[in-house]
């Protein structure tokens, strides 16, 4: 409580110096300035850029945590980073790539491009979009600050029961694990809602749903998922919660708990939540492959009718990840039936990405690159995702290095790779310029390589019976060229991210100026300026067909059709609150983390008053008059 | 102010007034959508609950537990407040700021009389020694009740916050689909009761 006081006098301390000493103008100087308007906007566009920024700043992190675990592997009985510091880094690599890296930088490709491919202002919710990011944030800020105050959690990103729990993890490290987690799975469900009514209500017209691009398809299907997985996610960590801080006994087997729940409800959510962060990643490819081979999609219907069915099988596997619990042969293979037939509607998508590129006029531009890789390195992953779902054989591997190259083939052969080709091909719509394509080569051959340098000979690793999540091995088991080709894999990796970086530092100080159409696009977004005004479009524009915007220049007269006079465009006011319920919820859990339930209520008080401040609030918003020179054809 | 609301001071409230603008029909569409996910988190409780009830190391089993008369008239009160709400919903399409209040008023007076009974009964529970920590029956049982308890008095401080709002501001097209959206709240807060009623408390009368 008293550090809670220290902190917020040495905020405002801090901010007065910064801006001047106080006065009268201290809050009108505060309100003015830059920083405050990143914190109060409600602009899908920003939030995108923050996304992008923080889910960035987590990559960086978890990144450097992974290069560690390379390090450490890298030659047998190797003292680098030894036990429980080992199974820190773990854990924290991967529950931070899941979490705070993965979905967040798709989400802030989402929140800037879906708006703009349906034709629509805005989200449906701005303050919600804002409030989800700052929970997010506040969530991701949590969980890594245990690194300082406490430790880090240390028992996997599954954080399995018995092991978890008291008995076995004493401190603070699983508290900030289940409260971070639970605080941004708070702030993602708000925007998956979001993202659901911004595109069933703020479609064009004429922008029928078998007329959206594939990324805002995907992104829909990624919503729907979010909406029934993260809930479960949010019960048991409740459950989890509750026995490590008041002692009652779900997974307690000295109380009649039974640790197999916490695995269920786990991945219940946890199956899902991989596709959360895959198929918006398909959409990606989707768009940029039929950009750049000058195609329609091959098979539209095909596809979003496959993407549909992965969403849905994507609830019903959940089991092949607990093969080895023991809950009997028919169960199993149930499971792994319906696992197996996720390949099916995935080898659709394969071949229409194949069928698209056929006879098209392919450019090989950076984000090509990626999309194209993407293929060959799925299928991959794909194969050996068949492979584990063969009950017997997922005996043999289950828990050995086979199991991490599989995932992470897939993870990031699709996710990552995904918002790669995402960004170098969305970058110059969000800033106006274009990623130099020189460095962004560098970035792919580096990172593609390294990646498959690293994740290949895993795949031999687990076969001859490297189990994962230990810390060393020791010499004359053959496991040392695989462990030391592996490590050279991930510097080749980093130095790939270090060339992006780069990249970006140089494109931000003098870039290529883009246009507003620099890949002859052909969905909504590439018809407006680059950036977009802050209104998106002037007119809200009519749609005639699946790729309007291909449509109207290679078809029509190379101009928007607008569905509505020109005339003031009303706009949302910027909100304060969602920062501070974000900050509320933060203190909150920090209260919690450390058992003192004076704070945690304290900031759940906070939560409330807010919530009643937020429903009296009348927003009337404000109105611009659009520049009628910048409008929809620009 | 927006062409909406400019008809609505000439012309009246329209006929829906929840639905009068995109801002309204985003709102309860987006209601819709969370109560979808609320449907998910009850459902993996109350699953934990069915797993764990038995559990109650040789502490009191729930068919020595319950007492049904009591949570019987606790069911009936809570779905007669789900009629109540509905009734001011109706007072709402009628332009009835009165009736609406009035209804409302009753409504969460029913909540907190049901939480009243709801507070009685756990510490009747506790005096049996079923607690939050006496045994995964009880933790599981408290988990899914207390979720449930709490979404009760969410919602009475929530519409109570409405209530004030709408003596200050009338109904117009900005409150109103607060006023909607509450009541779907109120009405999905009773579905999941009759859920709890059935699986904790009928199925718990099989000895």
């Amino acid at each position: 409580m008293a550090t809670l006081i220290v902190i917020i006098v040495f905020a405002l301390f801090l901010g007065a110096i910064l801006t001047g000493g106080y006065n009268r103008e201290y809050l009108e100087r505060m309100q003015k300035s830059w920083i405050w308007q990143w914190i109060t906007t409600v602009d899908h566009k920003r939030i995108g850029i923050l996304y992008l920024l923080a889910g960035g700043f987590f990559f960086g992190v978890a990144g450097l945590e992974a290069l560690l675990i390379r390090i450490q592997l890298m030659f047998p009985d190797n003292q680098l980073l030894t036990g429980d510091f080992y199974n820190q880094v773990l854990t924290m690599h991967g529950t931070t790539m899941i979490f705070l890296v993965a979905l967040p930088l798709l989400f802030g490709l989402m929140n800037v491009i879906v708006p703009l491919q349906i034709g629509a202002r805005d989200v449906a919710f701005p303050f919600l979009n804002s409030l989800g990011f700052w929970l997010y944030f506040a969530g991701g800020l949590l969980l890594n600050l245990s690194w300082l105050f406490g430790g880090a959690p240390d028992s996997g990103w599954t954080n399995y029961a018995t092991l978890a729990l008291n008995d076995y993890s004493p401190g603070p490290g699983i508290n900030y694990y289940v409260l971070g987690l639970q605080i941004a799975g708070i702030g993602t469900l708000i925007s998956g809602i979001n993202f659901l009514v911004t595109i069933v209500n703020m479609r064009a017209p004429g922008m029928s749903y078998l007329r959206m691009p594939l990324f805002t398809w995907t992104t829909f299907v990624a919503s729907i998922l979010i909406l029934f997985a993260f809930p479960p996610l949010t019960a048991g960590l409740f459950m989890m919660m509750f026995d490590r801080l008041f002692d009652t006994k779900f997974f307690a087997i000295s109380g009649g708990g039974n640790v197999t729940i916490w695995q269920h409800i786990f991945w219940i959510f946890g199956h899902p939540e991989v596709y959360i962060i895959m198929v918006p990643a398909f959409g990606i490819f989707s768009d940029v492959i039929s950009t750049f081979s000058k195609k329609r999609l091959f098979g539209y219907n095909s596809m979003v009718f496959a993407t549909v069915l992965i969403g849905f099988l994507g609830f019903m596997v959940w089991v092949h990840h607990m093969f080895t619990v023991g809950l009997g042969p028919i169960a199993n293979t149930i499971f792994a039936i319906a696992t197996m037939a996720i390949a099916v509607p995935t080898g659709i998508k394969i071949f229409n990405w194949l069928f698209t590129m056929w006879g098209g006029r392919i450019r090989f531009t950076t984000s090509m690159l990626f999309a194209a890789g993407f293929i060959v390195t799925f299928v991959m992953g794909g194969v050996t995702g068949v492979m584990l779902a063969v009950v017997p054989a997922n005996l043999q591997v289950h828990d050995t290095y086979f199991v991490v190259a599989h995932f992470h083939y897939v993870l990031i052969g699709g996710t990552i790779q995904g918002f790669f080709a995402g960004l170098y091909f969305w970058w110059p719509k969000m800033f106006g310029t274009l990623l130099n394509e020189r460095l962004g080569k560098a970035h792919f051959w580096l990172f593609y390589l390294g990646h498959h340098l690293t994740f290949f000979p895993q795949h031999f690793l687990g076969l001859f019976g490297m189990p994962r999540r230990i810390f060393t091995y020791m010499k004359g088991y053959e496991l040392e060229m695989s462990n030391l080709l592996s490590s050279i894999g991930a510097i080749l990796m980093t130095a790939g991210v270090l060339a992006l970086l780069y990249n970006i530092m140089l494109t931000l100080r003098k870039g290529e100026p883009a246009g507003s159409d620099p890949w002859d696009g052909r969905s909504l977004e590439w018809a407006i300026s680059s950036p977009p005004p802050v209104y998106n479009f002037a007119q809200i524009p009519r749609v005639r067909g699946l790729d309007p915007w291909w449509l109207e220049k290679y078809e029509g007269d190379g101009t928007l059709k607008a569905a509505e006079p020109l005339g003031p465009i009303h706009m949302p006011s910027p909100n304060h609150l969602p920062f501070l319920m974000a900050m509320s919820f933060f203190i909150s859990g920090l209260g919690f983390v450390f058992h003192s339930w004076q704070v945690g209520f304290l900031g759940l008080i906070g939560v409330a008053i807010i919530l009643f401040v937020r429903s009296f609030e009348e927003d009337h918003g404000y109105h611009i008059q659009p520049d009628e020179w910048n409008g929809v054809e620009s | 102010m927006r062409i909406e609301e400019q008809t609505a001071s000439v012309a009246g409230l329209p006929a829906e007034p929840e639905k009068a603008t995109l801002e309204g029909k985003n709102k309860i569409l987006g209601f819709w959508f969370f109560l979808a996910a609320e449907t998910t988190l009850f459902a993996t409780m109350i699953g934990t609950y069915l797993a764990l009830k038995g559990e109650t190391m040789n502490g009191p089993t729930p068919y020595e537990l319950f007492k049904m008369p009591m949570v019987a008239f606790a069911t009936l009160i809570l779905l007669t407040s789900s009629l109540t709400s509905v009734l001011g919903i109706m007072g709402m399409h009628a332009n009835q700021l009165k009736k609406l209040l009035q209804w409302f008023g009753i409504t969460i007076l029913l909540g907190a009389v049901f939480l009243g009974l709801e507070v009685y009964e756990f510490m009747e529970y506790a005096h049996e020694g079923h607690t939050f920590t006496s045994s995964a029956f009880g933790s599981s049982f408290y988990l899914l009740l207390g979720t449930h308890g709490g979404h009760v008095l969410f919602g009475v401080l929530w519409i109570l916050g409405l209530m004030i709002q709408g003596r200050k501001k009338g109904i117009t097209v900005h409150t109103a689909p607060k006023f909607y959206v509450a009541s779907l709240y109120w009405h999905f807060v009773d579905v999941v009761w009759i859920f709890i009623f059935t699986v904790v408390y009928l199925m718990g009368m099989i000895p």
